[in-house]
């Protein structure tokens, strides 16, 4: 076993950049393994951990670039090195091919592009405050993709934005959508009638991508942020929203999406949303949640009710929730599904891209089937588990799992293997910013997974939805395909596919409660 | 003072500061974009770009 450094002094490239380097050094021959990435201290421990932390890597500073491999052999190794020579030097002459002069500061593209109004920003945590603060001093809308920027920091940024009459989203502002230009992670959905305000990425393109479904389009869709509603931050930016929603004539009606406010925010929030003159779809998702209509709020459960309430709203008729888009249809495939099971396949476990998607189905599935165990939580003693593989410490120094399935594909392997799993659930997320192909990505593990399953005399049920449109790069009809080729039945939304898996997991009461006289 | 509502009706013109691949998509779509070949403050280290960061000056230039 051989393993190789080579170091690149101050030489900055992105999280995302060196991930497509990273990625294509594994899949060469010969290669175990291979890290490229900046040499801060964090990043220094991750390779540690790795075995790869080679002396030079070692001694490498912040903004030097690190590539460390593990090879079969040395010929292997060295051609890996050299082929990671030549894809850096390629992207840094195709920046440099493009003919512009790049800005280094935000303050130079300022000079350079006229009449600049919004500073989309994802640097590393720990730099991203002191940008955004730039940006928003320079009377720059923000949106600040970054994680990782403390609460004191956030609080203080949400302070002058609101001061300078600015939107500050986020922090960890995944998706937005401004003017129907999509931002960060976002579907290909046209504009229309509905504003939205979310605390969650996911969440938000799960509403959106069922509205276009339903032929209805986004005026403006804003993130604020997971910790908006929290005491400290008081709803700055929800509330700032919500005025802006609330006085643009291009939005008839609002949908907000999160969780439920802290106790002492609560009522500003209320407050603001009963006097907004329009109506209100309420996906504020959470275990106390009541769902059902109060003057012109109308609060609902799941995501999949918030697009569908807003569309019953526009079209003036009544809304009406239901367990799945074809009852019939999925009382057949439950039971089919329930009945292949051996004895002992009790389990759910879900294993999630999108955190608002995981935290919603452990809101389906724990009235459905007990307590659930995994990351989003207290623990609890539960067979079944829900992952949100995109939580902070399980994305540490390697990319979110809506860009690299390798996470995932190494659980889904190890579900395939549990004797207690009945049912794997996952999620499937597209749009720009995403990877290439989501679906191709986690597609040979589940099929890998069912195979071993059999082998063992037990049937695995793949049960999956994808969170996206046909205008998609990734194409919405494409990737269910995919997934279905793989063995997987993909329900319409990540809600249906979270009762779907209850169904086939749970016993004849829990099919009774979905899907009533049809289960019989 | 200005109003968020204002940026409503103005085309979008985005300053992108980090993935550049958040440019590339843009860029794709025909919006107006200009990605900022950034690195790191003060060698990278986040304390020392933190109190260099408390230096801006409020109305910028």
């Amino acid at each position: 076993m051989i393993v190789r450094t080579l170091i690149k002094r101050s030489f900055y490239q992105d999280s995302v950049a060196l991930m497509g380097v990273a990625r294509e050094l594994r899949g060469g021959a010969g290669i175990q393994e291979a890290a490229a990435l900046m040499g801060t201290p964090a990043n220094r421990e991750l390779m540690e951990q790795a075995g790869l932390l080679t002396a030079e890597a070692a001694a490498a500073g912040p903004n030097d670039l690190v590539v460390v491999v593990r090879a079969d052999s040395e010929t292997a190794a060295d051609r890996a090195l050299a082929r990671a020579e030549s894809l850096l030097t390629e992207r840094r002459r195709r920046v440099e091919a493009a003919g512009r002069r790049l800005p280094r500061t935000l303050d130079s593209a300022r000079r350079q592009l006229d009449g600049a109004n919004l500073a989309l920003i994802s640097v590393p945590g720990p730099f991203a405050a002191a940008e955004a603060r730039k940006a928003l001093h320079r009377g720059l809308h923000v949106m600040l993709f970054s994680d990782n920027v403390t609460l004191e920091d956030e609080v203080a940024l949400k302070r002058l934005a609101v001061e300078r009459g600015l939107l500050l989203m986020g922090p960890d502002c995944g998706t937005a959508y401004l003017n129907g230009v999509p931002l960060g992670f976002a579907n290909a959905v046209p504009r229309g009638r509905v504003g939205l305000v979310a605390a969650s990425g996911t969440g938000l393109q799960q509403v959106v991508s069922l509205l276009a479904a339903g032929g209805e389009g986004v005026s403006q869709a804003i993130g604020v942020g997971g910790r908006d509603m929290s005491e400290p931050v008081g709803a700055a930016m929800t509330l700032a929203a919500l005025d802006a929603l609330g006085g643009d004539p291009g939005t008839e009606l609002v949908v907000v999406v999160g969780k439920p406010p802290a106790p002492t925010v609560r009522a500003r929030v209320e407050a603001r949303l009963r006097t907004l003159g329009k109506p209100v779809v309420v996906a504020m998702l959470g275990r106390d949640v009541i769902p059902g209509r109060d003057g012109s709020l109308h609060t609902v459960t799941s995501l999949e009710d918030a697009a569908a309430a807003a569309l019953a709203l526009l079209a003036r008729r009544e809304h009406r929730t239901h367990s799945f888009a074809g009852v019939e249809d999925a009382a057949r495939r439950i039971a089919e599904r329930r009945h292949a099971l051996a004895a002992g396949q009790i389990a759910v476990h879900g294993l999630f891209a999108g955190g608002t998607l995981a935290y919603e189905a452990l809101l389906i599935l724990e009235p459905l089937l007990g307590a659930v165990g995994g990351n989003l939580g207290g623990s609890v003693a539960s067979p079944h588990r829900i992952l949100d593989l995109g939580a902070d410490d399980l994305t540490r120094g390697r990319a979110h799992p809506m860009l690299d399935a390798t996470l995932r594909a190494e659980e889904i392997a190890r579900a395939g293997k549990d004797p207690d799993v009945a049912v794997l659930l996952v999620d499937v997320v597209l749009g720009h910013g995403a990877a290439a192909d989501p679906a191709g990505d986690i597609a040979p593990a589940l099929e890998a997974a069912q195979a071993n399953a059999r082998a063992n005399g037990r049937r695995l049920a793949v049960v999956a939805s994808v969170v996206g449109t046909s205008a998609d790069p990734q194409g919405l009809g494409r990737q269910v395909a995919r997934l279905e080729s793989a063995g997987a039945w993909v329900l319409a939304s990540n809600a249906q596919a979270a009762r779907a898996a209850a169904g086939i997991a749970g016993g004849p009461r829990v099919t009774e409660a979905l899907l009533g006289g049809a289960a019989r | 003072m200005a109003e968020i509502r204002d940026l409503f009706g103005l085309e979008l013109r985005v300053v992108n500061v980090g993935l550049e691949s958040f440019a590339a998509v843009l860029d794709s779509l025909g919006v107006t974009v200009l990605h900022v070949q950034w690195v790191p403050p003060a060698g990278g280290d986040p304390e020392r770009a933190r109190r260099l960061a408390l230096l801006d000056d409020e109305d910028g230039t």
